[in-house]
């Protein structure tokens, strides 16, 4: 299976979607061959700015941008766009809902040997938390392309979180993508596994291992954090036992948002796959998923050990 | 008169064990590591007092390495100066190593801040400064700055609060390889005419060599001018020492591989004989 980092689909995504509409623009911080912004910025240089190291003023200036008529793409690390220039992403961008993407490369543990200044596991729950702001979180290229294009069609503030690891291509090409609709990718009755983000292919492997130890597991794509798909949801919850995985930390995401929904509207048992309370660090990713217990394994254990 | 020859040995060999490390771990930036050598040689060897077998005496001068994507280099240092075996070196980078990607105070004795997110590390040198103050203690505190780093506005934030509570124990020394990483500072984000504009907020400027030890020890160590911090603008080459690497930006996060790593130390040996 071909392997393509959800960056590098959206760097392609973007110098495509930019013959067609006009208004958008790119803005980077010292780091668009990383982001991908530079196939972009290589493609329509009147149409990109590098605004140097200097993320707050990245959201600004594309917060004033968006003003004009145009549709600002803002990229750099997750760590920094979510958590250095968060309060400029609230008061300039959310609060007035300007339609500003913010588009976020580089999330997660799986960043690999910078460590734990640049591994964001907080980002999702940082831009969840903000009224206006649609967070999207992409699979694999495939969804991540779709994404960028459903982004610029959308009018309002956007946050999209791309990683660094080439990860296997999950979906086809005629993938139908909306934002706020959870995908049901197996069928499953005994338990439901709900994954974002490179974890939805981690949740597809051990739904193979828990059919070996005779559980039919359902698993569940939500690629929108927010608004986040409550009736897909509900749906996965008539399994009895819910599983979230994410790469993220455990308070304030995907986990965090489920649950939210269960215990309103249906309680059902559940466990969270993601980082428990603890900041990341240096090593190669795969070391580090494994560390963090964020595989296949820890996801299959858990869904038995509610089934117990 | 300082023994030059010494130092030159000493930046040649921690410029080899920067190109290993990072060859090593397969990942990492040399040319912002090779930049700063001269500079931290002569700050360790020559001016900053410090106890490598008591790493945390209330009494030491203090080093924040802003720009702490260069910490190889400042890794080499402290492991060669005693405050670890040299043997840690090998491990950067990888799983449960003492030495992080970027420097963690918390794991690695000598480092005194935490660092990693550009613009953080001055603040935090100003903390440490003001700290000196309030507590009448007479170390000082020594700050290394990118200049791409430059452009963050929380540099300029903790520039004004030095000159306003006029730390004369804070030395900020800027390291002007005058590349980043998409490309040299002037096409990136211009950062205009720098001495003129540290003078202008009014700091005990000086501009030197910052491959030359003899220069950059009399910046470093010239009497203080009372209540005005220093700022010294080092002119530097990114990649310094290695024929191929400097002043290529593309250098700036690339771990070179086996056949690199032979050109690279053949060329340091051949800049200290
Ligand atoms: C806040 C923040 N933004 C972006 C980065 C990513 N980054 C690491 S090094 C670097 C370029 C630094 O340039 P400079 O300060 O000139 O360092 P040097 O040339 O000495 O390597 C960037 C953008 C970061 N570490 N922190
Ligand atoms: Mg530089």
């Amino acid at each position: 299976m071909t392997k393509i980092a959800t960056r590098e689909a959206y760097g392609e995504a973007l110098a495509e979607i930019g013959a067609d509409i006009k208004d958008i623009v790119v803005l980077d911080a010292d780091l668009s061959g990383s982001t991908k912004t530079a196939v972009f910025a290589k493609k329509f240089p009147e149409r990109f700015f590098n605004i140097g190291i200097a993320e707050q003023d990245l959201m600004g200036t594309a917060a004033g941008l968006a003003t004009c008529g145009k549709i600002p793409f803002a990229s750099t690390f997750a760590v920094f766009a979510t958590g250095r220039a968060f309060e400029q992403i609230r008061n300039s961008i959310c609060y007035p809902n300007l339609n500003v993407k913010i588009a976020a490369t580089h999330a997660g543990l799986t960043v690999g040997e910078d460590g734990a200044t640049h591994q964001s596991i907080e980002d999702l729950a940082l831009m969840r938390a903000l009224p206006n702001m649609t967070v999207i979180s992409p699979a694999d290229a495939v969804e991540a392309k779709k994404a960028v294009k459903a982004a610029a069609l959308h009018e309002g503030p956007v946050y999209l979180r791309f990683g660094r690891m080439a990860v296997e291509t999950i979906f086809d090409e005629d993938y139908e993508f909306k934002i706020g609709k959870g995908k049901i990718l197996r069928e499953g009755k005994d338990v439901a596994i709900v994954a974002t983000g490179i974890m939805v292919g981690e949740a597809l492997k051990a739904a193979h291992i828990l059919e070996k130890d005779g559980l039919n597991a359902m698993v569940v794509n939500i690629h929108t954090i927010k608004p986040i798909d409550e009736e897909v949801i509900l749906q996965a919850a008539e399994c009895g036992a819910i599983v979230t995985a994410e790469e993220h930390t455990i308070i304030g995401g995907l986990g965090s948002a489920v649950a939210e929904v269960l215990a309103e509207k249906k309680p059902t048992p559940m466990r969270r796959i993601g980082v428990r309370d603890k900041f990341g660090q240096s090593g190669k990713p795969d070391e580090l998923l494994k560390l963090y217990n964020l595989t296949a394994e820890d996801i299959a254990s858990a869904a038995k050990e509610m089934k117990r | 008169m300082m023994q030059v020859n010494e130092l030159q040995k000493i930046s040649a060999e921690v410029r080899s064990d920067v190109i290993k490390m990072i060859g090593k771990a397969g990942s990492g930036h040399p040319g912002g590591s090779l930049s700063i050598v001269d500079i931290l040689v002569t700050l360790y060897n020559k001016v900053m007092k410090v106890d490598p077998k008591n790493p945390n005496w209330e009494d030491r001068d203090r080093l924040v390495l802003s720009k702490g994507h260069g910490c190889p280099a400042l890794y080499s240092i402290l492991a060669r100066k005693g405050f670890f075996d040299v043997e840690q070196l090998w491990s950067l980078r990888k799983l449960g190593s003492m030495l992080q990607g970027h420097p963690d105070m918390r794991k690695t004795p000598g480092i005194d801040v935490s660092v990693g997110s550009l613009g953080q590390g001055l603040s935090v040198a100003v903390g440490l400064a003001l700290g000196a103050k309030l507590k009448n203690k007479k170390y000082r505190v020594f700050a290394i700055i990118g200049d791409g780093e430059m452009q963050e506005g929380q540099i300029w934030e903790a520039l004004m609060s030095s000159i306003h509570y006029k730390l004369d124990n804070l030395t900020i020394i800027l390291d002007y390889n005058k590349l980043q990483i998409d490309g040299p500072n002037e096409e990136v984000m211009s950062l205009g005419n720098i001495r003129e504009r540290m003078q202008a907020f009014g700091f005990d400027v000086h501009e030197i060599d910052g491959h030359n030890h003899e220069e950059i020890y009399n910046a470093l160590s010239a009497p203080v001018i009372a209540q005005k911090p220093r700022f010294i603008i080092a002119h530097t080459v990114k990649g310094k020492g290695v024929s191929f690497m400097e002043n290529q930006v593309g250098w700036h996060g690339k771990a070179p591989n086996a056949q690199e790593i032979e050109k690279a130390l053949a060329d340091i040996g051949g800049t200290t004989i």
